[in-house]
């Protein structure tokens, strides 16, 4: 069940079929909280027009089922999928989804905010931005 | 042979993707920073910085812990997914 819970891909992902398959593990599950990234047209003030992100394979992933395994133990939630895109990635487009659920909505809630921003710590994965000076790395993300 | 690996802009500036090292006994990860050094200079002021991680085997790793024949070491600078 993990690995559809846990993954890092090419190709766009199904919100639907995420929450899906989260809900598919228990009828205990009274609440779904979700965070989706999505590939926004402004940073610092600059017109991005592509966006590019690439991991480190094999530790990447390690970090993300880290990720649920640590707020499914943490936490008082039933289960947690974590989706993450890379490659080119254009403006609109989903990036990353957490899926949190629990029996009650607040356990979903906390565990939802708390993954994101692991993730954001932990994960090994870049980002370049493209404005009309270039690509750059992104060193850090708020 | 230890392989290493370079990340996002590190990759850009050592101008490969991974470059093997012949460290015939252990080396703690200070010393192969500075045998990297010796052969890629440019990457000084980047694996120098705080902000870099350094991993080994896929875990993060310290200055003092050694790496060996075989071993996967990885620099990392700031990540940005999310």
């Amino acid at each position: 069940m993990a690995n559809k819970l846990i993954s890092i891909q090419t190709e766009p992902f199904s919100v639907e079929t995420a929450i899906a398959d989260v809900k598919a593990v228990s009828n205990g599950i009274g609440a779904v909280v979700t965070f989706l990234g999505i590939g926004r047209d402004i940073s610092k003030g600059e017109v991005i027009t592509d966006l590019n992100f690439e991991h480190y394979p094999g530790m990447a992933e390690k970090k993300l089922e880290d990720i649920r395994a640590r707020a499914l133990l943490n936490f008082n939630i039933i289960e947690m999928a974590i989706l993450h895109r890379i490659g080119p990635i254009a403006i609109g487009e989903d990036i990353v989804l957490i899926v949190a659920a629990s029996a009650h909505r607040n356990d979903a809630f906390m565990a939802c905010e708390w993954a994101i921003t692991e993730l954001k710590r932990v994960t090994p994965i870049w980002k370049t931005e493209t404005t009309s000076k270039g690509a750059v790395w992104v060193s850090q993300t708020p | 042979m230890l392989q290493v690996k370079f990340f996002a802009m590190l990759r850009g500036i050592a101008g490969v993707e991974s470059k093997e090292f012949d460290i015939s006994a252990p080396v703690t990860v200070r010393e192969l920073k500075e045998i990297i050094l010796a052969d890629i200079p440019a990457l000084t002021e980047a694996l120098e910085s705080r902000s870099m991680l350094i991993s080994v085997n896929q875990e993060v790793a310290h200055d003092n812990d050694t790496v060996s024949d075989g071993d996967e070491v990885a620099f990392l600078p700031p990540f940005s997914g999310g």
